[in-house]
Formats: structure tokens, C-alpha cells, sequence
């Protein structure tokens, strides 16, 4: 912004009117803010350093005081031009201080973590009686169950589901293209959570069940308790034949579970049929996905380690025990390979 | 008195408009005499680089001192830094480095990997201490967790040596003690620390996502493989 450039005065509105024509002859419908008139005001970003030149100008008009007394006339019209300009900026500034307020509110109203804070007051014993009951279906499915609203047991839970996962990741030796482990691990847990939650509730929503978003997060949450177990046990002790009795057990149970607690908030025969359905099968099938993509069982480890000529880019079941993982990995790692 | 009525000169002509001069004046008056008064106090500015440093230095090392061994010492909540966890991250993250390689894309965890893991981790520890009704600030959280990684950088360094030796069930036998060892002292550490500032019953509650953020890391440093 140019200081004190005068010059023509096409202001017509009070606060002063973007000048158009600045440059002589030219008819561009840019408007060239920088050679503004500076009684104009209306830039509001540049208001601090309107601000400090005004206090300046006045120190200057100040100090040349003396010197400005035979000039009434283009003193009262400096007055008038004045006027348009400190109303100008004095009512621009007052908007720039109204903003920063609202903005500053509106910042400690969002950003403020104590929103979280009722969500995650809870005690051990509370989380722990929670974990075990997220294995217990309840039958009563004709009033609505009482589903707790805390997202720290969830939480926890997804956090725990991504440690097991990297451990299940790293004995199998998968290899992760385009990201890293971790960032697989962290977003498939998460991914599932938030997208299953959302999903289920957006669904619940359009058949006019009675489970609020936070319910829904807190039941899926509690609802991953069992996947953990389930894969904290076969990750370590590779069996086909036990991961499906837990798959089926396990799994079955908390699923029973979520299932239960939805069919005492939904009304109605399809949408009953719908919502369940739709979450039984995305759990059970996540616990599969779990389990196959992440963690591979090998069919006669022995054989592979003679002879290493199998196919390239052929997908082996493969059972990896930790200790021999360094030995193996040399001769197996080019080809066996993930997605 | 003069310089109001001067400074009030450019509102004369508003005696037609209903502002009258004597207007409380509000707003903020930004002056730029405040880094002197500073100066006066503290004169750190005019001391030469070295002291500036070592004094830091210290600072560093007295706080990991306290973690080797952990006391309900405040010493580390009270003047937090910053400088030591970046040095243990960096260099743990850099003893991480070149680990075996699978093909040709990624072994060990990158560089990148192991930064976003104790920052984003020490974040969420830290967020979920103060959920739960923590009277620590965000930073003194951040500078405990992240000196107390300390142990496990140790065990690090341990185990590469260890691995200089060769690969075979002994060594994996002695990096699973020791990184069970700096585990178990990282965990202890922490608490020692963030324990006290939380309310009695909910302990357990906060140690969980400590014992978990560095499970998480010490599962990195066990599995970690040299290449070849």
C-alpha cells in the first residue's frame, strides 16, 4: 500500500471505494490494490501497518504543524479527505479486532481438547469389566442395552490391535511396497474403526436406529477386543485348524455381542436384518483379512528351504517360526512377495 | 495534554459526525521495549556461543542422568528441553538404519518411520495423560517420554554390537534380554515421572500407552537385522 500518494480521490462510498481507472487509458478490470489510495481502507490485512503509519502521520502532521496554518482551505479538505480516511480505517481496524477475537474463540472452542475430556473419564476397574463383557452377548433384545460412551478402552484397543499387527507383520516378513509397516498397520486399524463406525452409523441413521456415533465407535472399539486375542494367539502358535475354532469362537462371540446390542435399538424386521447383517459380516470377514494377509502360513517349510525353486509371484502358504527368520529370509524374500 | 489535542488535530473535522473526541481508546499498544528489559535480566545475548552450548549440554545431561536413575526427581518436569529426546530419536533412528533388505525396497524401518512413531506416540501418550486428568504440561510430557527412550537407545547400540558377532540363537537370546531389560526400565523410568501427576486411581490407565508405546519400540530394535 502506497503512503500518502494522494493524487485523485474517486472515493464515493463512506468507508472509500476501490479506485478503478489507476492507470491512465487502460481499461484492465484488475484492480491494481497496491496503488490505492490510502484513505481508501478497505485492505484489512495490511491494518497493523496502517495502523503504526497513522500513528506516524499524525506525529509528522504534529511536528508540521505551524507550517499548515495557511492552508485552512486545503486544510478542511484535507480534513474532509481525513475524514473519509480515519473513519475508514478506524472502522476497518474495528473489524480487524472483531475478527481476530471471533477467530481466537473460535479456535480455543474447537481446538480445545477438553471436548475429548468426559470421554475418557474412566476408572480401570470400569475398562476392565468392559473388556470382559464385550465377550458376553446379552438377550435382551427388546429394550434398548446400555452401550457405554468412552473412546479411551477403544482406543487402547486399536493401539494394541496395531502393536499385534506389527508383530504378526514382522514374523512373517511382509513386504510393504508403496508405505511402511507401520503406516499399513495404523491405517488398517484405524481405517476399520472410524470407516466401519461411520458406516454402520450412517446405515443406522437411514433405518432410524437409536445408537449415537460415540455408542457406535465405543461398541466396535470394545468389539476389537476379540481380535486382539484371537491374534495374539495365532500369530505366535501357527495352526490353520485353531485359528478357525477361535475365528468362529472368538469372534463369534463379540460379534454376537455388537449384534445383540444394535437389535435392542433398531425396530423393524429388514432393518434389523440389514444392520446386523451388514456387521457381522464385516467383522468376521476383518478378522479373516487379519489373519491371511498379514501372517502366512507355509506348507512344508522344510521342502522350501532345499530347493528354491518355486515360481515367482506365487502366493505360498508359509509358516514362519522367529528364529530361523533371518536364515530363511535371504532365500525366501525374493519370492515371496505381498500385493 | 498538547500532544492529545495534536494527535486529536486529524478528528477535527468529525464534529458533524457522532464521534466525539473524548472516546475511550481501546486497543492493544504494541511497544517494542520489552526484549531490553529481558536482556537486563537474563544477558544471555552477549555470552559467547560455547557457554550458550554447553551450558545446554549440561542441562541434557543432567536430565539423563535422572533417568538412569529414576527417582521421583522433578528435575526434568521443572526445566524441560527438547534437545534430548531429538538426540536419542535421531540416533536411534540412525543405529535403525540399513537393516536387511528384502528385494530392494524396505528392510528395517525407515529413517522417517521411526521419527513418526516416538513423535506422533509421545503425542498421543501425552494427549491421553491430560484427557484423563493429568496436571503435566504437554512439553514436560514430551521431554519425559521422550528422555526415557534413553534405556532402549542404549540396548540399540548393544544390540548392533552384539549382531556384529553374528546372528544365531545366542545373540538373539542376549538382544531379548537386553531389550527386555531396557524395556522394563524405560517403562519404569517414565512412571517414576509421570505417575505423580496423575490422579491415584487411574494410574494404571496412563502406564498402559507407555507400556505399549515402548513395547512398539523395543519390538523395532529386537527385530532389527543387519543386511548382509
Amino acid at each position: 500500500m502506497s503512503a500518502g500518494s494522494g493524487g485523485r480521490n474517486t472515493n464515493t462510498e463512506p468507508w472509500g471505494s476501490f479506485d478503478d481507472n489507476l492507470i491512465p487509458g487502460s481499461s484492465s478490470a484488475v484492480i491494481d490494490m497496491e496503488n490505492m489510495d490510502d484513505t481508501s481502507g478497505s485492505s484489512f490485512e495490511d491494518m497493523g501497518e496502517m495502523h503504526q503509519r497513522m500513528k506516524e502521520e499524525e506525529e509528522v502532521a504534529a511536528e508540521a504543524a505551524a507550517t499548515e496554518d495557511d492552508t485552512v482551505d486545503d486544510g478542511e479538505f484535507l480534513g474532509m479527505k481525513g475524514l473519509k480516511g480515519q473513519l475508514g480505517r478506524q472502522v476497518a481496524d474495528e473489524v480487524w479486532q472483531a475478527g481476530k477475537r471471533q477467530a481466537s474463540r473460535a479456535f480455543n472452542l474447537y481446538a480445545n481438547i477438553d471436548i475429548l475430556r468426559p470421554y475418557f473419564d474412566v476408572e480401570p476397574v470400569q475398562v476392565r469389566s468392559r473388556l470382559i463383557e464385550s465377550m458376553i452377548p446379552i438377550r435382551m433384545i427388546n429394550f434398548p442395552q446400555k452401550i457405554a460412551g468412552e473412546l479411551y478402552g477403544p482406543l487402547m484397543l486399536v493401539f494394541t490391535l496395531v502393536a499385534i499387527l506389527l508383530h504378526g507383520m514382522k514374523t512373517s516378513g511382509t513386504v510393504i511396497r508403496e508405505g511402511t509397516l507401520m503406516g499399513t498397520a495404523i491405517g488398517t486399524c484405524f481405517g476399520y474403526w472410524l470407516g466401519v463406525s461411520s458406516f454402520i452409523y450412517f446405515l443406522a441413521y437411514l433405518v432410524n436406529a437409536q445408537i449415537t456415533m460415540l455408542q457406535m465407535l465405543s461398541l466396535l472399539g470394545y468389539g476389537l477386543f476379540g481380535h486382539c486375542a484371537v491374534l495374539l494367539i495365532t500369530y505366535n502358535i501357527h495352526f490353520h485348524f485353531l485359528f478357525y475354532i477361535l475365528w468362529l469362537l472368538v469372534g463369534g462371540l463379540s460379534t454376537l455381542r455388537m449384534v445383540a446390542a444394535l437389535l435392542s435399538r433398531t425396530v423393524g424386521q429388514t432393518p434389523r436384518v440389514l444392520l446386523c447383517g451388514t456387521l457381522s459380516v464385516l467383522h468376521m470377514l476383518f478378522l479373516l483379512y487379519l489373519h491371511f494377509a498379514y501372517h502366512k502360513i507355509v506348507e512344508g517349510l522344510l521342502d522350501t528351504l532345499e530347493g528354491p525353486n518355486m515360481a515367482p509371484m506365487q502366493r505360498v502358504a508359509r509358516n514362519v517360526p522367529e528364529l530361523t527368520l533371518n536364515a530363511t529370509m535371504g532365500t525366501l524374500g525374493a519370492s515371496l512377495k505381498v500385493h | 495534554m498538547a500532544a492529545a489535542e495534536e494527535a486529536s488535530r486529524p478528528f477535527a473535522g468529525l464534529s458533524d459526525v457522532s464521534i466525539s473526541e473524548d472516546i475511550p481508546v481501546e486497543g492493544d499498544i504494541s511497544v517494542p521495549v520489552g526484549s531490553t528489559r529481558r536482556d537486563d535480566e537474563f544477558s544471555t545475548l552477549d555470552e559467547p556461543v560455547k557457554e550458550t552450548i554447553l551450558r545446554d549440554l549440561r542441562a541434557v545431561g543432567t536430565k539423563f542422568v535422572h533417568v538412569l536413575y529414576p527417582k521421583r526427581s522433578s528435575a526434568l518436569l521443572r526445566d524441560w528441553d527438547l534437545w534430548g529426546p531429538l538426540l536419542l530419536c535421531v540416533t536411534l533412528a540412525l543405529l535403525l538404519q540399513g537393516g536387511a533388505a528384502e528385494g530392494d525396497d524396505q528392510g528395517g524401518p525407515q529413517f522417517a518411520e521411526v521419527f513418526v512413531i516416538v513423535w506422533f506416540g509421545s503425542i498421543v501418550i501425552t494427549l491421553n495423560s491430560k484427557l484423563l486428568g493429568g496436571t503435566i504440561s504437554f512439553f514436560q510430557s514430551l521431554c519425559v517420554l521422550g528422555y526415557c527412550i534413553m534405556p532402549l537407545t542404549v540396548a540399540m547400540a548393544v544390540c548392533r554390537i552384539v549382531l556384529i558377532g553374528g546372528s544365531g540363537k545366542v545373540s538373539f537370546a542376549v538382544r531379548l534380554a537386553v531389550v527386555t531389560a531396557s524395556f522394563g526400565w524405560s517403562t519404569f523410568a517414565s512412571t517414576a515421572f509421570l505417575a505423580d501427576s496423575q490422579p491415584p486411581n487411574r494410574k494404571a490407565l496412563v502406564v498402559y500407552p507407555v507400556f505399549l508405546f515402548y513395547f512398539v519400540i523395543g519390538w523395532m530394535i529386537l527385530t532389527f537385522s543387519p543386511s548382509q
